[in-house]
């Protein structure tokens, strides 16, 4: 019977605990261990009740702890007799018929099987000995002989006591296929087989190792899984799931990966980069880490309560990616299984508390992560900034005497200015949208939304008579693109039309006529703001260059007009020109009595402190006066125009540079870290619970001592998390990477190291492995190295009858195991064997081709999916933009986590999806199609040739005769279809962003694309062997 | 080939194994066994779906006799008012353009109105009675109305959350953290589907003309911690209703069911030396992939459904609209499909909640009243279960004059269908229509009462994740809603 068919359903999946078959039961062991044996049915069955959630506890009996278990209970009975399973009440409850006595009680649905109730007696009959948590207990290092491989000798040492025997090695095929995919993540090239199979020198595989692990891809195929685990991922998550800027975090990884970064340091920077105290920005990106939970710009959430979300949303990474512990379950109440407890929960949260970020909104951008080049070239660009500022600086004799005469100019200036007086508006009004908001010096200033369009309607109810002229002033302002005066990124604006009615009680509005308009500046012409036409977009007025400071417009009227009191003048400014944002950011309206001021344009007046020093007598100035009144006339000189127009572009050059270079969040420790308290039943609305300061959790007795006068910080964590005698790290880590190498951990839930996790099946191994990595120095490299010449590792994945039966999930790894590529994997492989990937190293996400209209229950903003293209199109798939609420439908279909919470672990499912993307998503076309055309160039003459060349390429083997036939078949059948409709093969080879060969027959290629289809699908093709 | 030698000899004895005790026991399945091994005979179509690779379910059997066998959730996104729709309050009109007393709203969750000041503000729309039941609800339901006799109303429904996106998720996974399964992927784990070859679970979206259509994740209907096999597949509206589904331009259906013969008689080669169970179900999955093809095309297209029945929903076949969706929603059902969502947006009445109930009521009403009589006159409407729920409800207190800001302390949902008593209302908000006070439901109770209908105990059907016992229905108790229950 091909037993596991119906059993394993199609899937494999080893994060939550499905139903696996169930072996025959085996024997009892000849003696007991508490924590192989015990603590899982413990732990299952009776924790809930009895275990270490002190609030939870029934009857005082607590099953987690020997002395509570051996004295009498409150109702006089024991619970356990050490050596006397009959006089235990444990036992009887366990087997007693009675239901109403019967534990577990029938309501929790939880029952002891007949092996579990005799593990128990046997347990207590040999005294009931507990053993601490495994987990718990750091790691020690087995003996294994020098000359063994420690993975070997352990691996057997269990072999031989269960008497299974291991499997011969593989082929050198597979292995290379096998060391490619696990090592690097991609398939070896035909080429690089041969060598591997004919390399006849007894370190051949050694050596293949080496290269391996010194290739720039090796960095790509480990960063994989730490990005599971960490959730990295390029936008927010919650609600508009809008992009924020990590890249160069996930750059890091794979460089920290390919330079083989310590991992102690790794963590170190992870937590805690800024806080290094030599702190680089290499250490700063890493700290991105922090900032790679779920966010949230949803209106109306409620910081209280996100900031609630962000905190147990770290302490759950750290549970997951390094303590392999759910503490997350100790949010809401004390642990159910594990020692951990609420207090434990909150303090790890508080750790976190420093980080600065806006709780509800934006993220920020991020510290700009200029490369070595860049460095170069900001410094030679500050540099040139410094020269010209340099010269700009300079005294300039060549100005004194405009100088001496700017200062005449504007004295008088000044006088004219009185004739003017600022009319206070008492509406204004934006048809567009923008907020108007009148200043104390009756300046409007216009914010918020900002329209291309907009009309500015101002209302006045000044008593004045005989008013000749109405000025309109722009100003410059700090809040405003470019300092205004208008709204447009350039600080420009354009005023179409300026119309002024003035209405007097219940009469129709009469308008005011303009004689003429008169401007200090005009980019394009003042005249045409009263020409009666508001609509010609390439008229108005706009003052480019001369942005940034203030400019006048000054009207002159017809006729002298009079306003009563009661009356009302209203004033439009009409802002048609329809160029983004070109409006005005903020101005003022003032009015004349006087004739000459308002046919005269004066230069505006200076700010008031430039005023007061203007009318001291040039004489009488200090120097400091002096010097502040002529910087400030160099900043207006039309003379050093030149000048400044370089120190600005010079700037500019700089801010243009930065902005294309890219920008990751990162940490950043606050000096005011917020408060944190211990939450009752997890409520965040709940503020009666205790203040919390960062403290390391009590259960997990780690003889750092942290210092006492100072609040615990996020390198304190990290250091505890990598201390020496911390239990889980090297463990949680190590069992991670296993699963890399063998398909499954050595304790199969990665992340759940506790008591409902599982013990490991060979203790030993995995202690033997976290101990080496860690007493190494916590050297990644060399704990690959060492699992990968294993003999073990480098058995045949073909399995027996004999062996299935007795150990279906290869647990003792009596071989090695088969599985399908990761999704990422799936299209590096087809890419790579079309010849499509581009291999090039890190840099900004990409977006694979995806089907229309994927995205649109996306919004705020609608977002389009615009496809790379270039090489973009065809890089590895570990670059893929990760879209949390919608990743990628292909990486998905692969299982691909969605990185929303921290993924130890992927499942790896076997569904029609699967199917759909490898026969349908252009991308597999196209690589098919790429792939053919490299069969029809390369694989020689005759059909039968380029299969055999095509199979050596996607499969690394010759196809058997049946094969063949099977394959020749469909290819002369498509042949004879798409010669006899060649607009089907044309169709066909359209797929994808790159053409066709130039000069190949349509039908042949159209034909050998469905063999390479068929190829690309094989389950031989994406699976690791 | 090139075999090492050890190899060549291990596989060879596997083989010859397995030519005694693995093939001849198991025989070739539902594989024509001569297309496989012979290319000359390549069929367009190959054999159907090996049913072996069929879910069963884990609740096999039942916990007890189920009611319905299948759900159809109508997700009113964006938060419905109920106080425009199926909860009247006449105190609330009394008190329209006054403080909202604070004894209503102390110790509430608020989400834009957090410091702003409160004021009562009246229902916008008429209210008139229906049916025998008497059910009192706004006037422009008046298909609803119609069939009100068949409904069930929830007015004292309560949820946790107070933003969509994590309300979404409470009300599809019981759980506010990312990563749990939604309801139709524990449906279709705990029964399986009796879809032949369709997904168990499948998404269908609808846009409102208001425009406020807030974002839906994939998340609302992911798998979670289960398999993926039992995540939500979302059947769209335009382009390939299922991604993926149409062959390349240029591949007839017969040549792609030669691509998919060829590769399933490749692997079934290849499962012959490596022996990997996981072979049988690659081949079984490219099997319902190429069923798939041809089946998914002809369920989305309903234009040969008769003009009576275009009539009765109101729609016209592929114009993507919430009345498409619900016929679609009963030719899933017809197809075995068990659990239905729809997604219609733009209830987010934060401004012009009068107008924008309008406009949702002329998009659902006629809607909602069809899928009800259709399924009835089917004779399907006894063993489906139709629920009408928003991700929470509206407050009492105006917003910006015109409009209600979100609210999670009380709101409405109705229930109709299989084992559902009809022409009934359940539960009550206060006066103003602020808190559930009378019998308030939560969102696990009224999972577990779903669960229920389907033959499920919800304490029983669980998955362990980690460490705990994760349910559908939570793990702090919920509630069967018994006297709702016919």
């Amino acid at each position: 019977m091909k037993l596991f068919a119906f059993l394993s359903f199609a899937f494999v999946c080893a994060a939550p605990a499905f139903a696996a078959p169930a072996p025959s039961p085996s024997p009892l062991p000849a003696k007991i261990d508490f924590n192989r044996d015990i603590r899982p049915v413990l732990s299952e069955n009776c924790f809930a009740c009895h275990g270490p959630d002190a609030k939870q506890v029934k009857g005082g009996l607590r099953l987690d702890q020997r002395d509570s278990t051996i004295k009498q209970a409150k109702s006089g009975k024991i619970a356990i007799v050490p050596k006397q399973p009959s006089k235990s009440e444990l036992v009887r409850r366990i087997t007693t018929k009675d239901t109403d006595d019967l534990m577990p009680p029938p309501e929790s649905h939880k029952k002891l099987g007949s092996r579990e109730v005799a593990l128990l007696q046997k347990w207590i009959e040999q005294g009931a000995e507990y053993q601490a948590h495994w987990a718990y207990v750091p790691p020690m290092k087995p003996a294994v002989p020098a000359s063994q491989n420690g993975v070997d000798f352990l691996v057997q040492q269990r072999l031989k006591a269960i008497n299974l025997k291991p499997s011969p090695e593989a082929d050198r095929r597979t292995l290379a296929r096998r060391l490619y995919f696990d090592l690097v993540g991609l398939p070896p090239t035909s080429a690089e087989v041969e060598a591997f199979v004919n390399d006849k020198s007894p370190d051949a595989y050694a050596k293949l190792v080496d290269r391996l692990l010194a290739s720039p891809h090796y960095g790509e195929r480990m960063a994989i899984g730490w990005l599971d685990v960490v959730r990295f991922a390029d936008t927010i998550g919650y609600h508009s799931d809008t992009p924020r800027n990590v890249y160069p975090y996930r750059d890091y990884v794979i460089r920290a990966f390919n330079e083989n970064k310590r991992f102690d340091q790794f963590t170190r920077e992870q937590l805690a980069g800024d806080l290094l105290p030599n702190a680089t920005l290499e250490t700063r990106v890493a700290s991105a880490f922090n900032r790679l939970l779920l966010t949230t710009e949803e209106g109306g959430a409620q910081a209280k309560d996100y900031e609630v979300r962000y905190l147990t949303d770290r302490v759950r990474a750290v549970g997951t990616v390094w303590l392999g512990q759910t503490i997350g379950c100790s949010q809401c109440h004390d642990h159910k299984f594990d020692p951990s407890t609420q207090r434990d929960f909150y303090a790890m949260g508080a750790f976190f508390a420093d980080i600065k970020e806006s709780i509800v909104g934006k993220r920020e951008e991020g510290i700009v992560v200029p490369s070595e080049k860049d460095t170069a070239e900001i410094a030679r660009l500050d540099g040139e900034t410094a020269r010209l500022q340099k010269a700009f600086d300079a005294p300039q004799p060549q100005i004194t005497a405009a100088f001496s005469k700017w200062q005449e100019t504007t004295l008088v200036g000044l006088e004219n200015e009185a004739n003017w007086k600022p009319l206070a508006p008492v509406t204004a009004v934006s048809v567009g949208g923008a907020k108007l908001t009148v200043q104390p010096d009756l300046a409007v200033l216009a914010s918020g939304k900002s329209a291309d369009k907009d009309t500015y309607t101002l209302a006045f109810t000044n008593a004045l008579s005989g008013v000749t002229g109405l000025r309109l002033e722009v100003l410059p302002d700090a809040s405003l693109p470019a300092s205004g005066p208008g709204r447009a990124a350039n600080g420009n604006f354009v005023l179409t039309e300026i119309v002024a009615t003035v209405k007097r009680g219940e009469q129709k509005p009469e308008s005011v006529k303009f004689a003429a308009a008169r401007a200090t500046f005009e980019q394009t012409s003042a005249a045409s703001t009263i020409d009666g036409d508001a609509k010609g977009a390439a008229f108005g007025w706009g003052v480019l260059p001369e942005v940034g400071k203030a400019q006048q417009l000054v009207l002159e009227l017809t006729t002298p007009l009079t306003l009563a009191a009661g009356d009302v003048l209203t004033i439009e400014l009409k802002q048609n020109h329809g160029n983004k944002s070109h409006t005005l950011g903020r101005f003022r309206i003032a009015a004349t009595m006087d004739a000459a001021a308002a046919r005269m344009i004066a230069p505006p007046p200076p700010p008031a402190d430039i005023v007061a020093i203007l009318k001291i007598a040039s004489e009488k100035r200090a120097v400091a006066q002096q010097e502040k009144l002529f910087t400030y006339y160099k900043i207006l000189t039309p003379e050093l125009a030149g000048l400044r127009q370089q120190v600005a572009a010079s700037k500019k050059a700089k801010t243009d540079f930065e902005t294309k270079l890219p920008r990751c969040i990162i940490s950043e420790s606050s000096p005011a870290p917020r408060t944190v308290r211990l939450l009752p039943r997890g409520n965040w609305m709940d503020d009666s619970g205790p203040l919390m300061q960062p403290a390391l959790p009590v259960y997990l007795a780690v003889s750092v001592k942290p210092p006492e006068n100072r609040r615990l910080t996020r390198l304190d964590l990290a250091e505890w998390i990598v201390a020496k005698e911390n239990p889980l790290t090297a463990r949680v880590f190590v069992n991670r990477v296993w699963k890399q190498f063998f398909g499954m951990g050595l304790s199969k839930v990665l992340d759940d190291l506790g008591a409902q996790g599982e013990p490991p099946v060979n203790p030993a191994l995995l202690d033997w492995l976290a101990s080496d990595f860690r007493d190494s120095g916590w050297d990644v490299k060399r704990l690959v190295r060492v699992i990968v010449t294993s003999a073990t590792y480098r058995q045949t994945s073909i399995t027996s009858r004999e062996l299935l039966s007795r150990d279906s999930e290869n647990r003792e790894h009596a071989r090695q195991s088969r599985w399908r590529l990761d999704a990422e994997l799936v299209r590096d492989n087809a890419l790579t064997v079309s010849g499509l990937l581009v291999t090039k190293i890190g840099g900004p996400s990409v977006r694979p081709y995806q089907p229309d209209g994927y995205w649109e229950n996306l919004n705020f903003p609608v977002r389009n999916y615009d496809a790379s293209k270039g090489e973009d199109q065809f890089r590895r798939g570990l670059y893929t933009w990760w879209q949390r609420s919608f990743v990628h439908p292909s990486m998905l279909a692969f299982d691909a986590p969605t990185r929303e919470e921290c993924a130890a672990d992927r499942a790896r499912s076997n569904i029609p999806q699967q199917a759909l993307v490898l026969l349908n998503d252009p991308t597999y076309v196209e690589s098919a199609r790429a792939f053919a055309a490299r069969i029809v160039k390369e694989g020689g003459a005759d059909a039968n040739a380029r299969l055999v060349w095509a199979w050596q390429q996607a499969i690394a083997r010759a196809p058997r005769a049946d094969e063949l036939v099977t394959v020749r078949a469909l290819f002369d059948k498509h042949l004879a279809l798409y010669k006899t409709d060649t607009k089907a093969a044309e169709a066909f080879l359209k797929n994808g962003l790159n053409p066709a060969p130039q000069g190949a027959d349509a039908a042949e290629l159209a034909a050998w694309t469905n063999v390479a289809r068929v190829l690309l699908n094989l389950h031989e093709t994406i699976t690791r062997s | 080939m090139n075999l090492h030698s050890d190899l060549l000899q291990f596989r060879q004895q596997q083989q010859t194994r397995r030519v005694f005790i693995g093939r001849a026991a198991q025989g070739m399945g539902a594989f024509a066994l001569a297309s496989l091994l012979d290319p000359s005979i390549l069929r367009a179509v190959p054999s159907p779906p090996s049913r072996k690779d069929k879910w069963p379910g884990v609740v096999n059997p039942l916990h007890h006799p189920a009611k319905i066998k299948r759900v159809i959730w109508l997700s009113m996104a964006g938060g419905p008012s109920h106080l425009e729709t199926w909860d009247y309050k006449p105190k609330l009109t009394a008190m329209h353009g006054q403080a909202m007393p604070e004894s209503f709203t102390k110790g509430k969750q608020i989400a834009q109105l957090q410091g702003a000041k409160l004021t009562c503000y009246g229902p916008q729309l008429g209210f008139k009675k229906f049916g025998k039941g008497g059910a009192e609800i706004c006037d422009l339901f008046e298909q609803i109305g119609s069939v009100s006799d068949d409904i069930c109303f929830i007015r004292s429904m309560t949820t946790e959350a107070i933003n969509h996106d994590p309300a979404h998720m409470f009300m599809n996974t019981g759980s506010q953290i990312a990563g749990r399964p939604s309801m139709g992927s524990w449906l279709t784990y705990g029964l399986g589907s009796v879809a032949e070859d369709l997904p168990g679970f499948v998404v269908l979206t609808s846009l409102g003309k208001g425009g406020q259509n807030q974002p839906i994740a994939a998340r609302q209907w992911s798998a979670g911690f289960l398999p993926s096999r039992f995540q939500g597949v979302h059947l769209r509206g335009k382009g390939d209703p299922v991604m993926y589904l149409g062959s390349p331009a240029g591949v007839s259906r017969e040549q792609q069911g030669d691509v998919v013969a060829a590769v399933n008689a490749l692997n079934k080669k290849h499962d012959v030396i490596v022996d990997d169970p996981e072979i049988a179900t690659r081949i079984a999955q490219y099997e319902m992939a190429f069923q798939m093809q041809a089946s998914v095309p002809e369920l989305v297209d309903a234009s040969k459904e008769p003009q009576t029945i275009l009539d009765l929903y109101g729609c016209k076949p592929g114009d993507g609209s919430f009345a498409s969706n619900c016929l679609l929603a009963r030719r899933l059902a017809e197809r075995g499909v068990r659990f239905i969502q729809l997604y219609h947006k733009d209830w987010d009445h934060h401004g012009g909640v009068k107008d924008g109930v309008t406009l949702k009521a002329a998009e659902i009403d006629r809607a909602c009243m069809a899928l009800i009589t259709d399924l009835k006159q089917r004779g399907m409407l006894q063993d489906t279960l139709i629920v009408w729920a928003g991700e929470f409800g509206r407050t009492p207190m105006s917003q910006g004059g015109s409009g209600r800001d979100h609210h999670n302390a009380g709101f409405s949902i109705w229930l109709a269908g299989g084992g559902i008593k009809g022409g009934i209302g359940y539960g009550a908000t206060d006066e103003l229509g602020y808190s559930a006070v009378e019998n308030p439901t939560n969102v696990h109770d009224l999972h577990a009462t779903m669960l229920h209908l389907l033959g499920i105990d919800h304490t029983r059907l669980s998955v362990k994740f980690q460490g705990l016992d994760a349910r559908l229905s939570g793990v702090e108790g919920a509630k069967l809603l018994k006297p709702i229950l016919a």
